[in-house]
């Protein structure tokens, strides 16, 4: 095994590492302000509302993200409107067209996860907030957001861990984020195992952090489930 | 203004309709309930007395009639899509602050400890201080017995416990009215009584009561009012002593005779 050519290429990765955690993290939390509204449509009962994050959710689910990416970045600059925008300082540069591609994707499979989340409170105890004079607003504050985000943890976990994997389509637009460097690497150096092998490392590392800190998260945020397991969660009632 | 009667009417529902798609369950129901009094509502099911219950707390809209709370009707309108709405929603959240419900599945909130379920409303609803609601949460826990149970979660309790906490839950909002929605009709046999007793206590404080219940024997000497419903309908009402001993109506007999050989 080749350690300084690994050790050499790691550390030419590493310096990848702060722009796919940038696209990541920007994505992520745009796109779940986004998914929150488009989860909100969908539980509306104005019918419009409803069927615009429908079709919404159909397409970006629907298509490939690299497909998605390659649209706003080569397709987006043929319209003149565009190209003429405030807009184009933006989508000329291939960072923002990735973060774009990358937010409204995961907005579009985060509102799912989110309006199961929501599904979820039992309607009891909604109409019991109700019964105490709690306005809308106070309901989705203090009721649904904490019940259903316990329970759309688990699944909004995988999203962002899945989101942190997708960054590496960035590269395909030039981007020089971890897959980016990987790839210039290889061209040059025509060892694509070892160096596929150190991004893929980097990735996992990545991953195994997101991972327990979504873990500990779960754990603050649902007290009442600690340690839950199917069947065994509950206690049994005190008689 | 109109005059006030002697005995001010807490709530009073007036010719109160309610339909879900072609089945009438509401047909033009009135009830007065004037403070300190303890009404139990009775009748088989699908007589409408839940219904009436959720239409006077506006967790069902009623399609036709009014609602008065302490002299103020809610103010309902058509709705876009057919049915009523209320004019102001505040005015509806204003008036459920009055009107505590306490529900058939208890229905408290499972992400809170029974002493934050209490709270919750008087903090955040009528915005009393902490510290206030806390002390009185400590206090309501203790006056319906689960003072050692305050830091538990729902879960973790039987569900005679449960009720008695939203009881307490319903209380700390220092409702004119309280609503009772079967409230024992969920729990086993043996948890009857805990609850059972919790509302006997507050019938004795003078707290004004509508308690839809199957529980005869709250009903006949709690009560002191029985309103009995027949199909969408106030088929006959009166004081208990007059309800149970000689009911008029050949459905009232049924339904005793079906109720009391128990």
């Amino acid at each position: 095994m080749d350690t300084p050519f690994i050790v050499e290429t790691l550390k030419l990765l590493l310096a990848g590492v702060p722009l796919t955690l940038k696209l990541a993290f920007y994505s992520i939390a745009a796109g779940a302000v986004f998914a929150v509204l488009l989860a909100l449509m969908r539980l509306s009962r104005n019918r419009a509302l409803d069927y615009a994050a429908r079709s919404y959710v159909f397409v970006f689910r629907g298509t490939p993200l690299l497909v998605q990416i390659f649209l706003i970045y080569y397709g987006l600059g043929q319209f003149p409107e565009i190209r003429q925008s405030f807009l184009w300082p933006f989508l000329r540069e291939p960072y923002w067209c990735a973060l774009l591609a990358l937010t409204l994707n995961t907005a579009a499979y985060s509102s799912e996860i989110i309006r199961g989340g929501i599904l979820s409170v039992p309607f009891g105890q909604i109409e019991a907030a109700r019964a105490c004079g709690m306005s809308r607003s106070l309901i989705f504050r203090r009721i649904i957001v904490p019940q259903g985000l316990i329970v759309a943890l688990p699944a909004y976990g995988n999203e962002i861990i899945l989101m942190t994997r997708s960054t590496a389509l960035a590269s395909v637009i030039t981007l020089m984020e971890v897959t980016g460097i990987a790839s210039k690497i290889i061209s040059e150096t025509f060892r694509a195992v070892e160096v596929f092998v150190c991004a893929g490392a980097i990735y996992l590392l990545l991953n195994f952090a997101i991972s327990r800190a979504i873990a500990l998260l779960e754990r603050r945020l649902a007290p009442q489930r600690r340690g839950a397991k199917p069947g065994t969660g509950v206690p049994e009632p005190a008689r | 203004m109109t005059p006030q009667p002697p005995s001010p009417c807490a709530v009073s529902a007036r010719n109160l309709r309610k339909r879900f798609g072609a089945l009438e369950v509401l047909k033009g129901i009135s009830l007065d309930a004037h403070e300190g009094d303890v009404i139990s509502i009775l009748g088989a099911s699908g007589s409408g007395k839940s219904t009436l219950l959720r239409c006077i707390n506006m967790l069902e809209i009623p399609d036709d009639g009014d609602v008065v709370v302490a002299g103020e009707t809610i103010a309902l309108r058509n709705g876009r899509r057919g049915g009523r709405e209320p004019v102001d929603r505040r005015q509806v959240d204003r008036m459920r602050m009055q009107i505590a419900m306490v529900f058939q599945s208890f229905n408290l909130w499972s992400h809170m400890t029974v002493v934050e379920n209490v709270i919750e409303a008087p903090v955040h609803v009528q915005k009393r201080p902490r510290a206030e609601a806390l002390r009185e949460a400590e206090a309501l826990l203790d006056k319906v017995g689960i003072a050692d149970k305050r830091d538990a979660y729902p879960a973790h309790l039987s569900g005679g416990q449960q009720q008695r906490a939203a009881i307490a839950r319903a209380l700390a909002m220092h409702p004119r009215v309280m609503l009772f929605d079967e409230p024992t009709s969920a729990l086993d046999p043996e948890l009857v009584g805990e609850v059972l007793r919790v509302m006997r206590t507050l019938a004795g404080e003078g707290r004004t009561m509508l308690v839809v219940t199957h529980e005869m024997g709250f009903a006949r000497e709690v009560s002191n009012r029985v309103v009995f419903l027949n199909q969408g309908v106030v088929e006959e009402e009166g004081t208990p002593a007059d309800l149970f001993a000689s009911p008029r109506s050949e459905r009232l007999r049924q339904f005793l005779s079906s109720h009391l050989r128990a």
